[in-house]
């Protein structure tokens, strides 16, 4: 049990003046800006949005900066300030397939309709450290342009859903579908969604109930998009080296700007409210069949807040390994084909927050443990100098 | 424009559904300075202060599947009445609570017949705005398009 202290103010409010000094550092060196932040530290800022599960990048420039850099504790800011806020509603799940790319690549077929795009990428290049960005006041020159192309750039698992060599995703009814079991009635389903005859399920939300096993498809995937990028990745990276294997290629990643449209009731039709960067990996993964599904691909899926191509594709990795129940496969014991062990551990701000307290006074705790080992150790010593005799059971 | 648009929309609520995604997407320093360009500061009541709060975005599994919670986003909101009776709705991205209440203000003058001169003075550059960042980011992704070939094997 823990026995809460209390004392100390005066050196708890010493210690964070000095944290605020130590934060600004050299004063003779100009302070960071906000703005500064946001641009040209994008990508922390993208994943302080993507775990702290909040899209505003000022505020994650304010995280960043007052964190002292510091990004899961930036994370805890933002999840913090996140709790004070109403929320005024959820919006319809944003179509990918119209996004605005920046980049879309694909990894199993070169030629796809709408092209390749490498877009700003850190791929192909050396990873040498470029000195000339040590000095200050080298404005890049502007990136080259073409003419756009307004073709649309369709998912590349759409490519392979109309030859039925992958496995269909549909919406999920809130209601049972009175047909029997089985993806052979998937083609009714599709029917039935597209003339609009089944009401969508709401999807179970992790910040408004606590998590709850078994979990759904939709809990894992939130669980996964705000999850630690290293975490995440670890796991995904085991299953590429054994734990869980599931055989993925990248059918494609896609990075760029979608607007986000929600439902105004006091208009009666609904607006978009903004636009977000999302990344979005679509895994497509070889599958012998099970019992109960034939050959066929089946899709591991990522969606990120930002630009966040290795947390996208992990949890496209990770996301497939937990489906080994749905499609039928063998539990190897793999970690990341353990959905418990996945989803209670993928969460850095409860992960360090419980691993930290252990640093707060425990004092009282320890005393007890103190006195306890004292009082066994003695009676042990005393026991090997002088053995009971067992009559005294 | 990726908004849904049911059947039933009639062209007024259809331009009025476009002009607020406009709006919510403009850059708030923009819009501030566009809505001061037009030296109109309507006579108006609110019915909900400028409030910031959030939207859940959603996603779909695999895309097309499954509707996911992928993670909140900042909103500020805001209704108002015209002293003339006409109610405007705003909702923006972000925590400005100004852009929210201009935004209201814009929608209600519209509402009111009224905005005609707003027309010009404050969507046409918003729109402009948006359409030259979008071209600019197409054409430099057009520029990174790639064309990869396969190298057959045992040769060269």
């Amino acid at each position: 049990m823990y026995v809460a202290v209390k004392g100390g103010e005066r050196a708890i409010d010493n210690a964070h003046a000095w944290l605020a000094e130590e934060r600004r550092g050299d004063t003779d060196i100009a302070e960071l800006s906000l703005a500064q932040i946001r641009e040209q530290l994008a990508l922390a800022v993208n994943r302080v949005m993507a775990e702290g599960s909040l899209y505003d990048p000022d505020l994650a420039a304010l995280a960043i900066k007052q964190a002292r850099g510091d990004l899961i504790e930036a994370v805890f800011l933002i999840r913090a300030y996140r709790t004070t806020l109403p929320r005024f509603g959820a919006s319809t799940p944003v179509d990918t397939g119209a996004m605005d790319c920046d980049r879309r690549i694909s990894a199993t077929f070169k030629d796809l309709p709408g092209g390749q795009i490498l877009g700003p990428t850190f791929d192909y290049t050396h990873r040498l450290l470029d000195f000339a960005l040590a000095a200050e006041g080298n404005t890049p020159e502007s990136a080259p342009q073409a003419e756009a192309d307004p073709k649309p750039k369709p998912h590349v698992t759409e490519f392979l859903a109309r030859e039925d060599l992958i496995q269909p995703e549909l919406p999920k009814a809130a209601a049972p579908v009175d047909l029997t079991e089985g993806r052979f009635v998937l083609p009714e389903m599709e029917r039935r969604h597209q003339a609009g005859l089944f009401r969508e399920e709401t999807p179970r939300d992790l910040t408004r109930e606590p998590l709850d096993l078994p979990s759904d498809r939709s809990l894992k995937l939130q669980a996964l998009t705000r999850g630690d990028e290293g975490f995440v990745l670890s796991m995904a990276y085991s299953t590429q080296r054994g734990y869980g294997r599931n055989h993925p290629f990248v059918g494609e990643l896609r990075v760029g700007r979608v607007p986000v449209e929600v439902d105004i009731p006091e208009l009666g039709f609904a607006i978009e409210v903004g636009e977000v960067q999302l990344t979005e990996c679509e895994t497509v993964n070889q599958f012998l069949g099970s019992k109960s599904e034939p050959p066929q691909f089946t899709r591991g899926y990522g969606l990120v807040f930002g630009h966040s191509e290795r947390k996208a594709i992990s949890m496209a990795l990770v996301d497939r390994a937990m489906r080994w129940e749905e499609l039928g496969e063998d539990d190897t014991g793999a970690p990341a084909q353990d959905t418990e062990f996945v989803l209670y551990h993928c969460d850095n701000v409860q992960a360090t927050g419980f691993l930290e307290h252990i640093k707060l006074p425990h004092y009282v705790d320890f005393q007890s443990e103190l006195e306890l080992i004292r009082r066994i150790r003695a009676e042990a010593l005393a026991g090997k100098a002088a053995p009971q005799p067992e009559a005294a059971e | 424009m990726s908004v849904t648009a049911p059947t039933t929309l009639s062209p007024a609520q259809a331009a009025r559904q476009e002009r607020l995604s406009l709006l919510a997407k403009a850059d708030p320093a923009q819009l501030t300075a566009l809505w001061a360009g037009t030296g109109l500061a309507p006579a108006h009541a609110d019915l909900r202060p400028p409030e910031i709060g959030t939207v859940m975005v959603r996603g779909r599994a695999g895309a097309v599947g499954a509707a996911f919670n992928l993670g909140e986003m900042t909103v500020t909101r805001c209704t108002l009445r015209l002293d003339g009776g006409a109610v405007g709705h705003g909702t923006v991205q972000g925590r400005d609570k100004g852009a929210a209440r201009i935004v209201a203000l814009i929608d209600a003058l519209f509402e009111a017949g009224e905005g005609a001169a707003l027309e010009d003075g404050v969507l046409a550059p918003l729109r402009a705005t948006a359409e030259a960042r979008r071209e600019t980011r197409a054409r430099k992704a057009a520029a990174t398009r790639v064309e990869f070939f396969t190298m057959v094997r045992g040769e060269g």
